[in-house]
């Protein structure tokens, strides 16, 4: 894609609290949010993989990405939010501690990345951005979770 | 055993139908000039499957059209003959005709052979080399009759020089120029060269219809023969004739299969042709009160029958927190509302039932059309074939049942065909003259495992490595048995010496494996030389249904397949031994059971850890046998197998997941995969 065209083309960014860190990801990706109910566990799946529920028919696994990267206690109470996304055909929830706003970015408010300091590998962030003084992360939530490191999918099968 | 064949009709015919609607797709996008192979294979495979279906259900007109059409389209895509648009006119013609022919077999109207015969005709020209203007020239020449002529007296010659036809052919001096060629003399040209020398000779005449039968006539497929005969010469027979040369001491022994029935139709497709001017046959006369063919069922997509599953499912939820909601009313409103609240279970449970029966079916739907398959097959290659069938009752997604019809026909049919011997061959090798073919379908832990065995020859390793050479299949060095065998499923590949009606193109397997692998499943060969083979179907067992026992181990429940549990109990504190610090075995019927306890596998707390306070359930799989520890019963239930590795991967120990009645996800249990982990962790599991 040509990056000028882009320029001043915004794209809507869903934001969410992670701790007391903000990021954004693409709305697009975005199939529902809803609250965190009990998931049936899944033995032998890294911790930060809950489990899976039931999503109206498909058992969708669910990831805290608060315990992959460690930020923010994972704690689960009414107010703990499921991001469910579509990926590659496939479904995913993600936990986070909260859902802010939908904001648009257009291509020239993003900065780059910094390789160190925020919890994600740099390899998944699109860039930061600043809204109201508050710096929000870009990620790429389709890189990040069909990653290798997060085991969600069976690589042998690609 | 008697087996309604009507009920498959429909659904060949609709599919037949879309496989004609893809050809004529395919066909008006084809690029003359630079075709597409992989476009030539799908055409290839329409053709193909048309053919294989209509040869089960016996509708011949079909099967001779696509027969054709397949030998021409094998040319063309194996580049021995190169398209034109002509040709392409010709096998949009053939579609048409073919949709017209299956109209006719829908409606129980009967066949126009005349034009089914001047289009094999046609097709055979094309097919043997000569382009359409020539072949269009024969015809008005009235040479379509006699497509090889001049070469058919000499070829014909060689085939009867010892039966000298003095004694066996006297016959025909009476016979002959009086009933059957007579005929020929409403058609001058037709006539023509063949006829002046048949005349010379009865023997020739004769000769050039031997030569004829002996082509294309096969025993115990007498309307086939018929129509894929351009018809030389079996006017002439009238069915008087007939019974005369069963006479003959040594010509084909197929000669009698040409009954009265083949000649009629015969005789209808000369009266039409008796009009040298009439080139095209009469189009076929629709009434225009024609009855319309209402299907009584309709295809369906399958994502929205899933979809309805799916949201059947949550209906199901919510109707169970509503009732539970209405526990907490009160008073003389509590009870309407409960009345209520009944009904609407009871009609979310029927609806549920209903929705879930759409799909499932059991097995035996696709099995039951082979018995006819195999009782055609053993008759026309003079085979003696019992089939068993076992398992029948295996229900199976619906989707996978329509799509296992055609790898399962090829299988079996090339298990008839190139796996059991002839009758001689098996006694001489010390079998019972009786070949026997084994179908079978069963649950095996997380799949539907479908198998046809054959006690035939077994796959020739020799023979399919030097056809992987020439084929220039990349195979190393001293290959296993496992990777020879796979090599049968590349595209083309066939080792049967000849092409013939049954099988030996070659397309089989490679569609075989491609059907299963698009249905999620793998094809596995064992086969041993001189005792047979057996072809394995592996299938994701996904919405398929299966009986489980549902067990709870701390706030989780788990199914365990029903077929697998011997028995459940509370084991006494002295029935259970302590082996090697850790690992415990009980002690049942003079038995030792290794005992499994499914909170460690499953990484879970337990509401009981002592094995005496719980549940174990007795696992027996078809190599090891466990016991399995469990806080509690929950009881038995049909469960429908939801897959896990759709959103997530597949998980060790687990088959799949289902969706318990308060909407929470249950994991179904892989008892052979748990099996083995006991095999594993404690070297305890006990073979059966």
């Amino acid at each position: 894609m040509d990056a000028s065209s882009t320029t001043d083309i915004s794209k809507e960014y869903l934001t969410f609290t992670l701790g007391d860190e903000h990021y954004a990801i693409d709305i697009l990706m975005v199939k529902e949010i809803r609250g965190y109910e009990s998931v049936t566990k899944i033995a032998n799946a890294p911790p930060f993989i809950k489990g899976v529920i039931n999503l109206r028919g498909d058992i969708v696994p669910i990831i805290d990405l608060r315990i992959k990267f460690n930020v923010g206690a994972a704690s689960y109470d009414e107010f703990t939010i499921v991001i469910v996304l579509h990926i590659h055909n496939r479904i995913v929830g993600i936990v986070v501690d909260g859902v802010s706003d939908v904001v648009s970015l257009s291509r020239d408010q993003l900065r780059p990345p910094p390789d160190f300091g925020v919890a994600f590998d740099s390899r998944y962030l699109l860039g930061l951005a600043t809204i109201n003084e508050q710096m929000i992360i870009l990620v790429d939530i389709n890189e990040l979770i069909s990653s290798e490191e997060m085991g969600l999918f069976a690589f042998d099968e690609k | 055993m008697s087996i309604d064949m009507q009920q498959f009709h429909a659904v060949f015919f609709e599919e037949s139908q879309e496989h004609l609607e893809e050809m004529e797709q395919l066909l008006l996008a084809l690029d003359i000039e630079a075709p597409d192979s992989e476009m030539l294979n799908s055409i290839f495979r329409a053709a193909h499957s048309i053919k294989g279906g209509s040869g089960i259900f016996g509708f011949d007109a079909l099967g001779s059209v696509t027969h054709i059409m397949e030998n021409l389209l094998d040319k063309i895509r194996k580049g021995q003959m190169a398209i034109s648009s002509s040709m392409v006119d010709l096998f949009l013609r053939s579609v048409d005709q073919l949709k017209d022919i299956l109209h006719s077999y829908r409606t129980n109207e009967s066949i126009d052979w005349a034009s089914v015969h001047q289009l094999t005709q046609q097709l055979e020209l094309v097919t043997s080399g000569k382009n359409q203007q020539e072949a269009d020239l024969e015809k008005k020449q009235g040479y379509g009759f006699f497509p090889k002529t001049e070469s058919l007296p000499e070829d014909a010659y060689g085939f009867f020089d010892k039966p000298a036809a003095d004694d066996s052919f006297g016959f025909f001096d009476d016979t002959v120029e009086a009933d059957g060629f007579g005929f020929f003399g409403d058609l001058p040209a037709a006539v023509g060269q063949p006829a002046q020398s048949a005349t010379e000779s009865a023997r020739a005449a004769s000769a050039a219809v031997f030569g004829f039968f002996e082509e294309l006539l096969e025993p115990g497929n007498t309307k086939n023969a018929s129509e894929n005969n351009p018809g030389a010469g079996i006017p002439a027979f009238s069915p008087h004739n007939i019974v005369e040369i069963k006479n003959l001491p040594d010509p084909p022994v197929t000669i009698p299969t040409a009954s009265p029935v083949a000649v009629d139709s015969f005789e209808k497709t000369v009266s039409e042709k008796k009009d040298p001017e009439q080139k095209q046959p009469i189009p076929k006369q629709k009434p225009a009160d024609h009855v319309s063919v209402e299907s009584s069922s309709i295809r369906v997509d399958v994502a929205k029958v899933d979809q309805l599953i799916n949201l059947v499912g949550e209906i199901v939820i919510t109707q169970s927190m509503m009732s539970l909601l209405g526990k907490s009313l009160e008073g003389a409103l509590a009870e309407k509302f409960q009345a209520v609240a009944n009904e609407l279970e009871r009609n979310t449970r029927e609806i549920q039932e209903a929705v879930m029966s759409i799909r499932m079916l059991p097995v035996s739907f696709v099995f039951n059309r082979f018995p006819r398959v195999v009782r055609d097959l053993s008759t026309k290659l003079g085979k003696q074939i019992e089939l068993l069938i076992e398992g029948g009752e295996t229900e199976l997604d619906k989707g996978l049942t329509e799509k296992l019809v055609d790898p399962l026909t090829h299988l079996v049919r090339n298990s008839i065909d190139h796996g059991i011997e002839s009758a001689d061959v098996r006694r001489a090798r010390g079998k019972n003259a009786t070949g026997k073919v084994v179908l079978r379908a069963a649950q095996q832990g997380g799949n539907i495992v479908i198998s046809i065995r054959d006690d035939g020859g077994g796959l020739n390793r020799e023979r399919i490595l030097a056809k992987a050479r020439e084929n220039n299949i990349p195979i190393g060095e001293n290959p296993r048995d496992e990777d020879v065998w796979q090599l049968i499923f590349a595209p083309g590949f066939s080792t049967a010496a000849e092409v013939t009606d049954v099988s030996g193109r070659g397309v089989g397997m490679d569609v075989v494996k491609r059907n299963v692998q698009s249905l999620g499943g793998r094809i596995d060969i064992e086969s041993r030389a001189g005792q047979g083979a057996i072809f394995t179907i592996h299938l994701p067992l996904t919405l398929a249904i299966v009986d489980g026992m549902g067990v709870a181990v701390g706030d989780q429940t788990f199914i365990v397949p029903l077929v697998h549990i011997v028995e459940s109990m509370q084991p006494a504190a002295k029935d259970i031994k302590t082996l090697a610090g850790e690992d415990q075995l009980l002690h049942v019927r003079n038995e030792y059971w290794p005992i499994l306890s499914l909170h460690k596998v499953m990484q879970l707390e337990p509401q009981f850890t002592d094995t005496s306070k719980g549940i174990v359930v007795l696992i027996e799989t078809t190599k090891y046998r466990f016991a399995l520890f469990v806080d509690a019963l929950v009881g038995q239930q049909q469960v429908v197998i939801k897959s896990l590795e759709k959103h997530y991967k597949r998980v060790q120990g687990v088959a799949g997941a289902t969706i318990m009645g308060d909407g929470s996800v249950a994991l179904i249990l892989d008892v052979e995969s748990l099996a083995l982990s006991v095999n594993q962790t404690a070297h305890l599991a006990i073979a059966v």
